[in-house]
């Protein structure tokens, strides 16, 4: 396959901390359309990849191309390619001060320079996709945590996002609300949306992953199908920790 | 009905009721302070109302009172706008801006506020004179005389001291409040910006989207005390002769040797008007709570 085919491609990423090495040169491609999810023991730099990839931490060395766009330490491109990159995280963070409505639609207006009824439209139609039109003129202190994770999903899908990175999205939830989370990023994963999550849900890694990453130590140790991770792990390490997780 | 196990865990608590320690409780919370100041100010109204020499002052010292109020409120805002800026150049990422902000803050904190309202007033504002004036004879050099002429007219006479006084309160209080702001802004969790960034906004969109509404709606309380902390310490200013109140007081105190009559009614102005400030100001922050 080209790098064309390819909509994220990650080339030899360092990213050192003082003096913690969080990522030790991590190459990937991932392909137009998959899902991917990442796995590995807390430490290994799960979500330092993930942030390094839409540059909210800037890489010590290393390249990011997001559809064949280059990221520059450029402020201004920087701004221009995030918006392309939905990011979800383990903490939601939702902004506070804004109704379920106002947090969707604020950085369409801003970034995407959408007209306020527009914008509006366009928040609604999402916040229905995730399930909770009714919610939308609630402030955030007054939703569940999966209501939370649910707008904090359709605050990023509002921009049209090309990829979606989520880190850990589930790991904060009640166990109760974890499903109507996974529920929607199994609705998204079957419209085709390319997605790179970090969790270790592996009911959601059987459902709808393409491809499974399992990283240690700053590196991917390996990068293969669910199927060939989970029945014949290559690495040492690799069946040591599933054996950690899987016995539950 | 089959009887039922009740859980005797379940079942409601009885009830101890202790009476006399809930009185006591009741007698401890009330807020006896308050009924004291009350009735000190009563007293003293009634003084100032019912005793000639008192209500002499009183009439005397009102005059003043509008300078007191319009410097406080004046110096107050611009002493906001400056803390705001620079509370956000204390954060910059720009070395010259960061460090300009972290100078002003620590000279201003590091000398007494009557001694900076003498220097600002009467060393500053001169040397500010002088340097337009030298920058008028420069552009009167150089041919051009329309910014020459307007330059070099300033004098020291064109900065009257009610204004130096409010130059002084405003610069010092914005070092205060600069800090208020930068301790509001870094409370903001690290969450709130990274969401925002990751949505494309630039450092600046985040900043007036996302973090300062927020970071603003937490420093009011603090932001409230020093406007009453402003109106006691614009008291300061009667060094430099401006008429405000204590400015009022003393004279009157020095030229009839009514100093209880002078400073008793003094100290129920500036008391009256804080703690109606401060009530003000927590039916205020009452409000915004309500609406979270």
């Amino acid at each position: 396959m080209t790098n064309a085919q390819h909509i994220i491609v990650v080339e030899d990423l360092h990213k050192h901390f003082d003096q913690v090495h969080a990522l030790n040169g991590v190459s990937m491609k991932v392909g137009r359309g998959k899902v991917v999810v990442i796995i590995g023991p807390s430490g290994s730099g799960k979500s330092t990849l993930l942030r390094c990839i839409n540059h909210l931490e800037i890489p010590t060395q290393g390249k990011v191309s997001i559809d064949g766009e280059l990221l520059t330490p450029d402020q201004k491109h920087l701004n221009e390619v995030r918006a392309e990159i939905g990011m979800v995280f383990q903490l939601f963070n939702l902004f506070p001060h804004l109704t379920a409505i106002e947090n969707v639609t604020l950085a369409q207006k801003v970034v995407r320079k959408r007209s306020k009824a527009e914008a509006a439209e366009i928040a609604m139609k999402q916040l229905e996709r995730v399930g909770i039109p009714e919610k939308a003129d609630v402030y955030p202190s007054q939703l569940s945590g999966g209501q939370q994770q649910r707008v904090a999903i359709a605050r990023s899908l509002a921009m049209d996002p090309k990829i979606m990175l989520f880190d850990e999205p589930t790991s904060a939830l009640d166990p109760e609300m974890i499903k109507e989370v996974l529920d929607v990023m199994l609705d998204l994963a079957k419209e085709g949306m390319t997605m790179l999550v970090v969790s270790h849900e592996m009911g959601f890694t059987r459902a709808a992953a393409d491809e499974i990453i399992f990283m240690d130590e700053g590196l991917i140790v390996e990068h293969t199908t669910p199927h060939d991770l989970f029945n014949n792990p290559r690495e040492e390490r690799t069946k040591l920790f599933l054996s950690q997780i899987l016995q539950h | 009905m089959p009887e039922q196990q009740v859980d005797p865990l379940l079942q409601p608590h009885p009830v101890i009721k202790i009476e006399g320690q809930r009185e006591l409780r009741n007698w401890r919370a009330f807020p006896w302070w308050f009924v004291a100041l009350i009735s000190i100010a009563a007293l003293a109204a009634y003084t100032i109302y019912a005793q000639e020499s008192y209500r002499e002052a009183f009439l005397w010292i009102k005059a003043g009172l509008q300078v007191t109020l319009s410097i406080s409120l004046i110096s107050y805002f611009i002493a906001v706008f400056l803390g705001l800026i620079t509370g956000l150049s204390r954060l910059s990422k720009n070395v010259f801006l960061n460090n300009l902000a972290r100078l002003y803050v620590e000279l201003i904190r590091g000398v007494p506020m009557m001694v900076l309202i003498f220097f600002i007033a009467l060393v500053g504002v001169p040397a500010v004179v002088d340097g337009l004036n030298n920058l008028g004879h420069w552009f009167g050099q150089q041919g051009i005389t329309p910014l020459a002429v307007a330059l070099t007219a300033f004098s020291n006479k064109s900065f009257p001291m009610t204004v130096r006084a409010t130059v002084a309160l405003s610069v010092t209080y914005g070092a205060f409040i600069a800090e208020i702001f930068r301790a509001g802004i870094q409370s903001i969790e690290r969450g709130q910006m990274e969401a925002a960034r990751s949505l494309g906004m630039s450092s600046g969109q985040a900043m007036v989207h996302i973090i300062l509404p927020q970071a603003i709606r937490n420093v009011l309380p603090a932001l409230g005390n020093d406007f009453v902390a402003m109106v006691k310490d614009s008291s300061l200013v009667s060094v430099l002769a401006v008429r405000d109140i204590t400015q009022i007081s003393r004279l009157y105190a020095g030229s009839t040797f009514r100093f209880r009559e002078a400073y008793m009614t003094l100290s129920v102005m500036y008391l009256t008007l804080t703690v109606a400030l401060s009530l003000l100001l927590q039916a205020f922050e009452r409000r915004l709570r309500r609406n979270d």
